[in-house]
């Protein structure tokens, strides 16, 4: 069988005596979506720091389509295909959101020791930057302070700005969180346009979500996978049942 | 009728101040030497001139402080390198024994001012190099210790004056001019201050500059971008420092003395003042801090003995009430960060 996208392996993390990260195995297949749920203070938010290199993990491996990139920092794991979005939204305050988009586009075209050509009237890397906002449904906002965005609205610039990237991997730290329905939906749908053409780990605690976006779902608690298979498997399995779904006591 | 329109006046000529300001100032600074000579008041062109270099030297500051979050309470460090090079390369000159066996002295400004950029750079780079490990209050107090280093070490460089500083017997020569005369070296350092204003601006609009911008903003966004934070900082950092070392030379030219004073934390502390009075983040605003400071700094000297009990307070009102500082009063746009 091809290598898998990302396959980690034995991944734990250590925060003093707190097991963040427990002996975590995981892979994405290309053009999959994996799901990754679990409880608050599970680990998912540290787990997603650690493959992208922005938290050293105490033990384990991981690897992108079969290249170790556990030593590697953030930068050039990015330069291999790698994006993220923030749980909490992590945009530039002062610039609007064409400007987000066409830093993340000028980024990845490079390096950006260049000292002298005014780049806020670049066309190669606004024009872009159009497209990835019109693709996550926010074309009409371009020249709107982030600071004016409604906190649905920076949602999809997060992930605007991640596609801007053009990962093969895409980590998600639940996107939808905060959101309306027709907001939920829209990025739902969006999500679901990608899958095939990027891999994707989702973290959501919207269920309905996850049931119907998720090629499979792995369910995170303590640090550690206890289950992990298609929706039906996930849904019928007791351990995730009495673990998470809480109906352990009916 | 719409506002624009308004803002037109008869001749269709933009009168919003900012504007105005472009229009009349350059026209302002270079009769103002032939004015003071016609008023018999000399002090004015020394004055202006002081202002000019500080300029440099507080648009320096801004870039690291204001564009790249880097809050430097040791930029005097590079002043003061820059100024000594200048002492040192001369005071070799005039004996006649090159600087550590091999740099021969000299005293030609074309040569003194790279040689002080150079130098303030590199001192930026290893100051830089261990500072930008750490953030925030850190990092404040890493460049203040930094600062303090180097002044002590002049303090102890009894070759070259100890405390008592050096005097550099005449300013630096340049082809074709005289720069003994004060009005041809206003000139000089007002075109100087121009070019280093008008290269920083292109900086702040490059795509170097939005990277730093962004740095500022949201460090854990850049990194997730994939921009290696620590190399643009540091980077942003040297120039910063090399424009400050560019001041301290043509200060050292100025006052024909430089001193371990120059690299005082006082002086830092200055430099901040000036950048967060006129505006921290925009272009003109450190230009306005440093005419600010220094010109009431003097206003005030004439009046009393005791003139910083009047500019403390009056700093503090200013900030108060213009937390983005002069630059407000003047442009609309200038209290943002797109300069
Ligand atoms: N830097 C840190 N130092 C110490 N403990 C940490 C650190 N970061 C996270 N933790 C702890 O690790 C555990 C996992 O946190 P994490 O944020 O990854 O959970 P999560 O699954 O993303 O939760 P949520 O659903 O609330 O976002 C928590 O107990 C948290 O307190
Ligand atoms: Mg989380």
């Amino acid at each position: 069988m091809a290598e898998p996208l990302l396959a980690v392996e034995g991944l734990v993390k250590r925060f003093g005596g707190l097991v963040a990260t427990d002996h975590l195995s995981l892979d994405v297949r290309e053009g999959e979506l994996h799901a990754l749920i679990g409880p608050n203070g599970a680990g998912k938010t540290t787990f997603i720091a650690q493959l992208m290199g922005e938290l050293r993990p105490s033990e384990g491996a991981i690897r992108l389509s079969g290249v170790e990139i556990g030593r590697l920092g953030t930068a050039a794991r990015v330069r291999m295909g790698l994006g993220r979005t923030f749980q909490i939204v992590q945009l530039l305050p002062d610039e609007t959101a064409l400007d987000n988009v066409a830093l993340a586009v000028q980024v990845r075209h490079g390096h950006s020791f260049r000292f002298w050509r005014a780049a806020r009237r670049d066309a190669s890397l606004r024009d872009p930057a159009r497209d990835y906002l019109a693709m996550a449904g926010l074309a009409a906002r371009a020249d709107v302070p982030v600071s004016a965005l409604s906190h649905g609205e920076q949602k999809q610039l997060e992930l605007a700005v991640a596609l801007a990237g053009e990962p093969r991997l895409l980590l998600l730290d639940e996107p939808m969180a905060g959101l309306g329905p027709s907001e939920s939906r829209q990025m739902q749908d969006l999500l679901a346009g990608l899958k095939g053409r990027i891999g994707m780990l989702l973290v959501e605690h919207d269920m309905e979500t996850v049931f119907a976006l998720a090629d499979r779902i792995s369910v995170l608690v303590h640090g550690r996978v206890i289950a992990s298979g298609d929706a039906a498997a996930i849904q019928a399995s007791p351990e995730v049942r009495v673990a998470y779904l809480g109906e352990g006591d009916v | 009728m719409d506002r624009s329109a308004l803002q037109r006046g008869a001749l269709g000529v933009d009168l919003r101040p900012g504007r105005a300001l472009w229009l009349v100032a350059p026209v302002v600074l270079a009769a103002l030497p032939f004015v003071a000579d016609a008023l018999g008041d000399a002090s004015i062109t020394t004055l202006a001139t002081r202002i000019v270099i500080l300029c440099i030297a507080a648009a320096s500051l801004n870039l690291a402080l204001g564009y790249g979050g880097m809050v430097s309470f040791g930029h005097a460090a590079f002043l003061g390198v820059g100024g000594y090079t200048v002492g040192m390369l001369y005071s070799h000159f005039v004996a006649g024994a090159p600087f550590l066996g091999f740099v021969p002295g000299t005293d030609q400004m074309l040569l003194t001012l790279p040689a002080a950029m150079i130098a303030s750079g590199l001192a930026a780079a290893a100051i830089g190099a261990l500072s930008l490990r750490t953030g925030g209050v850190q990092f404040i107090m890493i460049t203040l210790a930094f600062a303090q280093m180097l002044f002590f070490l002049f303090v102890s460089l009894k070759a070259y004056g100890g405390d008592d500083g050096m005097i550099v017997r005449r300013r630096n020569a340049l082809p074709f001019l005289d720069t003994r005369n004060d009005t041809t070296f206003y000139f000089v350092c007002l075109v100087l201050a121009a070019a280093w204003l008008g290269l920083l601006s292109r900086i702040v609009g490059s795509r170097f500059g939005l990277v730093l911008g962004g740095i500022r903003q949201s460090e854990r966004r850049m990194a997730a971008l994939g921009v290696p934070i620590y190399r643009y900082k540091l980077a942003a950092f040297v120039i910063s420092g090399m424009g400050t070392g560019l001041a301290g030379a043509l200060l050292g030219n100025f006052s024909r003395f430089v001193s371990p004073d120059m690299m005082h934390w006082t002086q830092s502390g200055e430099l901040m003042i000036m950048v967060i009075l006129g505006g921290v983040g925009t272009l003109m605003g450190p230009v306005l801090g440093a005419a600010a400071l220094i010109g009431l700094e003097t206003v005030l000297a004439g009046w009393t003995e005791h003139w910083q009990v009047v500019m403390g307070p009056l700093l503090v009102l200013i900030v108060l009430y213009l937390p983005r500082g002069l630059g407000s009063l003047v442009s609309r746009k200038a209290g943002g960060r797109h300069g």
